[in-house]
């Protein structure tokens, strides 16, 4: 296997969430419309949630839960990152509902949901 | 009594959770237990504090976990000072809070009085956890109950909700990423036991790597100079009743947790602490300077305080750049003392609007005919801004101009000077359109009872005005109190 290769194969998915990472972040930054931003948002949050699932992740162990024969550590994934993530896919959840229900006030006081329409009425107040 | 650090946190929780059952049987008692909740854990984080005056640290494992594995919370002399700081005005701010919004439905406001008690329980524990992944969870519980206290706000109130919300997510996101990196390294989330592998050595890039995250992410909670764009206008169209509470101490707690990192979990042997404290001292000066220019030229009172508050949270992170023990303490008693100030100032301007109903600087002329008490805080308040000796700012800023001519800083002395004159320019110019400024005809919207204002909004004013000049009078105890904690912390 050449370089390339090898450093693809151990830390090659770590490029792949870093890239994720970048395109919510920048999708949040460039995104006029506020249903856009916050999809973005997600994928952000989603880049973060592999990020850890990734440090979990052992080639050839298996699943945390107690199986006849196997007794070391080092045949069972780490099931703390998991754990932690589910905690944190629960945040992600809770962001996404309260934005969903401040963007049905907005568009409910503003009726639009692009951000320009929005700086145009509010300097007319 | 060996539960009190988890029962401070507790019991706003179990308020929240049954607020909404209660306001369905009687409007009164959803408030109520928010209340007694809310004093409740302000009597049990004083005796936690004489507790910690005793006996020293406390540490406390939830459901009986030895400490790598279990969560841990750890209440050293600085966390018990800023859980009494913060329940207090918590408490202050849920009977200040029920005079607003007489407008919407009963259930809407018994719901806005739950989110108010988890902001609390989010703040309470963020300070006392000792685990790096439950002060995310805490982080986001103050979070999200703060986006919902902010839209509560009306119009403006709700976009400047969703902005901060987008921005509050990625500071979220970067703080998730610097303790992912951490744990990858160390495989621990126990910030005792994560700080005992990383002076091992060998870590020092991934301390580089997490910390930057670090930064940004409670920078951007903070409201840190580059990172503020979301707080002016969030500070500004926050729901009146819970906007103490909110300006006055969510920007602080953040910093807090930066300084745990920085300084307990990182530890200052690390290679690129000079350069991370350099980064956070040109922050730091760039927002002292920023905020009180800004400040300025503003004409809407809560505008005016919304941009100090940019400036004033840079005085706390100063004091971390400069990092010697002296000027840590410094900043905590600035984070103390800015809270009731600015709590304080936010109290007047929602009396002012609950009285007149208007926020606008011009129409404060002679306004201390009418309202002696209020102000009477804004100007103590004021004053202790500006930091004129015995309120509480003169005192704070003196152990952070202390620390910096301790650490040969000279230009963080200046800069502290030259912020402190911009400061006194608008303050002065609100003292004077106060009391010289001839007065307006303005209609009272309440003008019945025997005080300016009814009882519980008297009360916060005067417990304000009383806990500036006591934290500037008490300040050789208060310092000497922090110093246990910080005497092995600093550089």
């Amino acid at each position: 296997m050449t370089a390339i290769s090898v450093f693809l194969a151990s830390k090659g998915i770590y490029l792949l969430t870093f890239i994720l990472l970048s395109l919510g972040v920048a999708g949040m930054i460039v995104c006029n419309n506020y249903l856009k931003k916050l999809i973005c948002m997600n994928i952000m949050q989603v880049a973060v949630i592999f990020f850890f699932l990734c440090l979990g992740q052992k080639s050839g162990g298996t699943i945390p839960v107690a199986l006849d024969g196997a007794l070391k550590a080092s045949e069972y994934i780490n099931p703390l990152p998991h754990g932690l993530m589910l905690t944190a896919i629960v945040v992600s959840l809770g962001t996404t509902g309260v934005g969903l229900s401040l963007l049905l006030r907005i568009r409910e006081k503003y009726g639009s949901v692009e951000e320009d329409d929005i700086i145009r009425r509010e300097r007319k107040v | 009594m060996a539960n009190i650090p988890v029962l401070i946190v507790i019991l706003p929780l179990a308020a929240a959770l049954l607020c909404l059952v209660l306001t369905a049987i009687h409007e009164r008692l959803g408030l109520w237990a928010v209340g007694l909740a809310s004093l409740a854990s302000f009597v049990l984080s004083v005796m936690q504090l004489i507790t910690v005056a005793r006996e020293g640290t406390i540490h406390y494992c939830i459901g009986g976990y030895a400490v790598p594995y279990g969560i841990e919370f750890v209440i050293d002399s600085v966390n018990a000072c800023v859980l009494v700081m913060i329940s207090l005005i918590g408490f202050l701010t849920v009977i200040f809070a029920k005079n607003f919004g007489e407008r919407i439905g009963r259930m809407q406001r018994g719901a806005g009085y739950a989110v108010l008690s988890l902001l609390i329980t989010g703040l309470l524990g963020m300070t006392s956890t000792g685990d790096v992944f439950n002060l995310y969870v805490f982080l986001e519980i103050t979070s999200l109950s703060a986006y919902c206290l902010i839209a509560l706000g009306g119009s403006k109130g709700v976009v400047s909700a969703f902005r901060y919300m987008l921005v509050g997510t990625i500071a979220a996101t970067f703080y998730l990423l610097g303790i992912g990196v951490l744990y990858a390294a160390t495989g621990t989330l126990n910030m005792g036991d994560m700080s005992d592998i990383l002076d091992k050595g060998g870590y020092d890039h991934v301390m580089l790597v997490s910390m930057c995250l670090l930064i940004v992410g409670f920078g951007i909670k903070m409201a840190l100079f580059p990172f503020h764009g979301w707080q002016p206008s969030a500070y500004t169209h926050a729901e009146p009743g819970t906007r103490p509470l909110i300006t006055g101490v969510m920007g602080k707690i953040p910093a807090l947790a930066m300084f745990r990192f920085i300084f307990c979990v990182f530890g200052t042997d690390l290679i690129y602490v000079r350069f991370l404290l350099v980064m956070l001292g040109v922050f730091s000066v760039c927002g002292m300077l920023y905020g009180s220019i800004m400040a300025m030229g503003q004409s809407d009172l809560r505008k005016v305080l919304a941009y100090s508050s940019v400036a004033q949270i840079a005085y706390i992170s100063l004091g971390f750049a400069i990092g010697t023990p002296t000027a840590l303490a410094g900043s905590f008693i600035h984070m103390l003392a800015h809270a009731f100030m600015k709590g304080g100032l936010f109290f007047c301007t929602g009396a002012i609007s609950y009285k007149f109903g208007t926020y606008s600087l011009d129409d404060l002329g002679r306004i201390y005919k009418k309202m002696p008490l209020t102000c009477g805080l804004l100007v103590v308040a004021a004053l202790s801004m500006i930091g004129i000796p015995p309120t509480a700012g003169f005192f704070s800023k003196w152990y952070l101009a202390l620390g910096a001519a301790g650490a040969h800083y000279w230009v963080y002395l200046a800069v502290l000077v030259i912020s402190s004159l911009l400061n006194a320019v608008y303050f002065f110019k609100l003292i004077e359109k106060v009391f010289i400024q001839p007065s307006k005809d303005l209609d009272e919207r309440w003008s019945a009872g025997e005080f300016e204002l009814p009882v519980s909004i008297v009360l916060p004013v005067v417990v304000c005005f009383a806990a500036i000049l006591a934290i500037g009078i008490f300040n050789v105890r208060i310092f000497d109190f922090l110093m246990m904690t910080l005497e092995g912390v600093g550089l």
